[in-house]
């Protein structure tokens, strides 16, 4: 055969092929970096099965321009195959009568049985499986530099008390002692992070999951808003509309000394070339050693009229779960598997606490779900929670009034 | 035969233009009243019809940040409206004083308007942010009182978008009105001046009113403008800090969509509406009266 | 017209007030460019330790290959060159076919005015005034009932829909200045309402096509919230692309390489709009907006 005709017949074979191939459109916002290299991994791992990946992703918000489009999408009659949703969306999803059921897959890798339970609550609607976990953030990591404590002879501090202290000492020695971004999203980790510390997980539980009145009301809460104005009088005042990014840089530069975020900062570190011990540490927040603010990414499957594409859903929730992409994705990101028991070699050793905080924090009950991630109440009550903490936090607002302005914005909610 | 002629005439403009009046019909303000159906349900994620009334707008106007949205679109659209037409007018008068390198002064003064704020609204927020733009830049040049950090301040952070959606803006206003201005007819101005009249004088009294047409159009597509504000908003301060400067539109936006709550979202776009209704209607309706007796 | 002052002195003086003027809001407008140009030539490393105004110590043009055809957005990494792409294809049927119905509708409203088009007019220009986000739900149910929510056309569509009012803004008051005796004396003579068009309005219509051109074309490639609710993932325009790098969330930002690849997305608006200044203001003297 000539060259010309092997090459038609390729291509023609390749054609047929491809367009025999069913394909599987995810949405998701994971559009660049390490996230979206990850992604590509899951692309290939779900091609070499033989199923073609639409790749749909929308950046903006933390997914609120992603929700946007799949709104329309599913209120068009052509829902995606797949669609990144966290949290009590999940259920409110199902409710609609729109989420897949992973029954099947759940059962034939054993997800009861090595998925914490806490977790798979979050994946189920009424006792069945509807959405596939991808990894869990840890949200309560403080990140410091030690030679900024050391140059202003300041100890790391473990609770809020000896954060006054070691602040006070890192001001005077002329550095900014907390690294602060300037968005509501930021200003509300800092605040449920406090909240653990100050109140313990079971305190969390009963404010930002079961939202009663009187933990939200109560003098605990107003301790933790003291503590939000008394942390934010530490950080500089550039920072309102800052990046999260540029705010770790601050750290990782030697200009500040501390940063309250979740672990994907462990990126920038690393982007930046810094060494773990030597040129940063990442330590539990004041008073939440032994607890665990998760925050996970999930995926759930859209019900398919195409029976292929029903069974495209099922590989590639089983790929999503496997050890394989499981190590690939959260080496890249900075979070941990989802899964207990996946092989530690390739992880650092700041994920490697993480991993067992995490197992340790579910046997204790004290694995809380983020409420500023999405995690722990839908986001109708996230969103007043958000404008009561963010306007708190920028003007002149009394703790009092906080309180009762988060009482009243949550009962509004409801 | 004749009346059926004229007949089958007179229907072809309406013929022409009646696919552009169906399309009206239905996708603008079929959708409004779609939009208002749904505040009045209790709709979250996706539409569902069970009626509750005005339960919406009732919770929207004790909305604390829903007041402060419409407090900035007016504070807003007011210094963006007139600063862009007193900025545009007088950048058109000096342009059009037979002035060497129009073309190019031109051009820099009406770029802004290609650009989309994704790609510019970062650099905004880099320029006017204290630590890394203009403060910073100034201080470093000696001037160590400057201080310039309107954007992290709550109070004044409207103004910084304002500042931006100046510079987007006030190019296109000033085309209008340089065009306005070279199609005036130059007998009246000459005759003025002969009659002794100064060159502030014959502007006011005689160049500006008969620009008036241009205003309108103007008035119209900057108030346009301000009211789709979105994304220069959002790239730049988010509406923050806090939410200082929310507008109605990203408060729809948020809630419709981020917040799961789309029949409150489209509440606010109903008032959005209302709003824009008693503001542009008259206006409107006076000026296209004028404008008839004008032409005829 | 000019400013005619007889002491040549003070006409001096007024003159170089006029152009120091000129030349510092030229500042204010060029300054945020500049800062776009001089950052997608810096490394990174610059662009973190450095000042945002300060030139680039050494200028890469890697950002803008990278911008082009290499950066990660989403599982591909084939820079926006495709998203660009399908901005072309989005743009040019919209621009074009709003314009010519837009051209006909001014016509109607200008020189064949009948009972009520007054009105329709006002109406068709108030509902310009609906903010984007409350069509976006409805629209999707309408277009998923006609089947087209696969491919660019449902986009095109939209755009069509909602830059019809401007075109026919602009075409109306352009021929509301064309001297109704023209009109009459060919009516007279026999023309009909399309040869008329044809012959005595389209010759002379160039310069608001111009002026229509750029408008839409400015509005519809610069566009984002249609372009991401109703393009599905093999359709999505450029303003998506540059949105899905500018905007990640939790991810190391490449600033030069966003500078780029806005550079890139911004350009041929920019293009349109340098090359074709003097049409525009032509066309909007012959009265495109009195």
């Amino acid at each position: 055969m000539t060259m010309f005709k092997k090459a038609v017949l390729a291509l023609s074979v390749f054609g047929a092929l491809s367009l025999g191939a069913t394909e599987v459109e995810v949405l998701h916002w994971w559009t660049s970096g390490g996230e979206a290299k990850s992604v590509a991994a899951l692309k290939t791992m779900l091609e070499k099965h033989g199923y073609k990946w639409k790749d749909f992703s929308v950046a903006g918000g933390n997914g609120s321009n992603a929700m946007t489009v799949l709104k329309s999408r599913v209120i068009s009659g052509n829902p995606p195959t797949a669609a990144q949703i966290k949290g009590p969306s999940i259920q409110e999803w199902a409710a609609l009568g729109k989420a897949a059921n992973l029954d099947s897959v759940a059962k034939a890798n054993n997800w009861d049985s090595v998925i914490p339970e806490v977790f798979a609550k979050q994946m189920k609607y009424h006792e069945h499986w509807v959405a596939v976990p991808v990894n869990v953030h840890r949200i309560n990591w403080m990140w410091v530099n030690p030679s900024v404590f050391k140059k202003a002879n300041a100890k790391i501090p473990k609770t809020w008390d000896e954060f006054k202290i070691a602040a006070k000492k890192i001001k005077a020695a002329g550095f900014i002692p907390v690294a602060q971004g300037g968005q509501p999203w930021q200003e509300a980790t800092l605040f449920e992070t406090i909240v653990l510390g100050v109140g313990g997980a079971d305190f969390y539980k009963k404010a930002f999951v079961d939202l009663d009145m009187n933990a939200l009301g109560s003098d605990t809460m107003k301790k933790a808003f003291d503590i939000l104005k008394m942390v934010k009088s530490y950080t500089d005042s550039n920072a309102p509309g800052r990046d999260w990014n540029l705010a770790t840089a601050m750290v990782y530069k030697g200009k500040a000394a501390m940063q309250f975020m979740g672990d994907w900062a462990k990126g920038e570190f690393k982007v930046a070339g810094k060494k773990i011990g030597t040129d940063y540490i990442a330590v539990d927040a004041p008073q939440t050693a032994g607890s665990y603010i998760y925050n996970i990414d999930s995926f759930v499957m859209f019900k398919q009229k195409d029976p292929a594409k029903t069974e495209a859903q099922k590989v590639l929730a089983k790929l999503i779960l496997s050890d394989k992409f499981q190590i690939i994705f959260n080496t890249r990101k900075g979070s941990v598997p989802v899964k207990i028991g996946v092989p530690k070699d390739k992880f650092d050793s700041i994920a490697i606490k993480s991993m067992n905080d995490m197992v340790a924090a579910s046997k204790a009950g004290t694995l809380v779900p983020s409420m500023a991630h999405q995690m722990a109440v839908p986001d109708a009550i996230r969103g007043a929670i958000f404008d009561v903490v963010t306007n708190f936090y920028n003007s002149k607002m009394s703790s009092t009034d906080a309180v009762k302005a988060l009482v009243s914005a949550v009962k509004n909610e409801m | 035969m004749k009346s059926k002629l004229k007949y089958f005439e007179d229907s072809i403009p309406k013929f022409i233009v009646s696919p552009t009046f169906l399309i009206m019909i239905t996708f603008t303000y079929g959708f409004i009243i779609w939009n208002f159906v749904l505040s009045l349900t209790n709709s979250r994620l996706l539409p569902v019809y069970t009626f509750v009334g005005f339960k919406q707008y009732i919770k929207l106007f004790s909305d604390d940040k829903w007041w402060i949205a419409l407090q900035n679109l007016f504070i807003f659209s007011l210094l963006f409206i007139s600063t862009c037409i007193v900025f545009g007018l007088l950048l058109a008068i000096f342009i059009d004083q037979k002035v060497r390198f129009e073309g190019i002064f031109r051009t820099i003064y009406l770029y802004p308007m290609a650009l989309s704020f994704i790609a510019t609204g970062t650099v905004w927020q880099w320029m006017l942010n204290p630590g890394l733009g203009l403060e910073k830049f100034v201080k470093e040049m000696g001037f160590t009182d400057f201080t310039f950090n309107w954007i992290v301040d709550p109070k004044m952070a409207i103004y910084t978008i304002v500042i931006a959606a100046i510079w987007q803006s006030t190019g296109f206003v000033m085309i209008l009105l340089l065009a306005g201005l070279r199609g005036i007819n130059s007998e009246v101005v000459n005759a003025a001046k002969i009659d002794g009249a100064s060159m502030p004088k014959i502007y006011w009294k005689i160049i500006i009113p008969q620009l008036r047409p241009v205003f309108f159009s103007s008035i119209i597509i900057l108030l346009h403008i301000a009211i789709k504000t979105f994304d220069l908003v959002i790239v730049m301060t988010k509406g923050g800090p806090g939410y200082s400067t929310i507008l109605p539109s990203i408060f729809m936006y948020q809630n419709s969509f981020a917040r799961n709550q789309l029949a409150y979202g489209a509440s606010s776009a109903m008032i959005m509406l209302l709003f824009v209704m008693i503001f542009v209607v008259p206006y409107l309706y006076n000026e296209l009266r004028s404008k008839n007796e004008y032409s005829n | 017209m000019n400013i005619l002052i007889k002491d040549k002195t003070l006409n001096i003086f007024v003159r170089i007030l006029i152009y120091t003027l000129l030349i510092m809001c030229a500042l204010y407008f060029l300054i945020p460019i500049f800062v776009m140009v001089i950052t997608s030539l810096k490394d990174i490393y610059e662009i973190k330790n450095g000042n945002i105004l300060a030139l680039p110590e050494h200028i890469t043009f890697q950002p803008w290959i990278e911008a082009w055809s290499e950066a990660r957005i989403g599982s591909n990494a084939n820079g926006i060159k495709p998203y660009f792409i399908n901005s072309i294809f989005i743009t040019v049927p919209s621009v074009l076919i709003s314009s010519v119905i837009g051209a006909f509708n001014g016509y109607v409203f200008a020189k064949w005015k009948f009972k009520g088009s007054e009105l329709f007019f006002s109406f068709l220009l108030f509902g310009t005034f609906i903010p984007f986000q409350v069509i976006l739900l409805p629209m999707s149910q309408t277009l998923g009932t006609f089947g087209l929510t696969e491919n660019v056309a449902g986009l095109i569509i939209v755009h069509i829909i909602y830059g019809l009012p401007f075109t026919t803004l602009f075409f109306r008051n352009f021929y509301v200045s064309i001297p109704t005796e023209l009109i009459n004396s060919a009516k007279i003579d026999g023309a009909g309402f399309l040869k008329i068009f044809l012959k005595i309005l389209l010759p002379v219509s160039l310069p608001i096509f111009m002026v229509c051109i750029i408008w839409q074309m400015t509005q519809i490639w610069n566009e984002f919230l249609f372009g991401v609710t109703f393009a599905d993932a093999s359709t999505q325009p450029v303003t998506v692309a540059l949105n899905n790098l500018i905007n990640a969330t939790s991810s190391v930002k490449k600033y030069n390489v966003d500078m780029a690849a806005a550079m890139i997305a911004v350009a041929p608006t920019l293009i349109a709009y340098i090359v074709s200044g003097k049409y525009f203001v032509k066309g909007l003297m012959a009265g495109a907006v009195k």
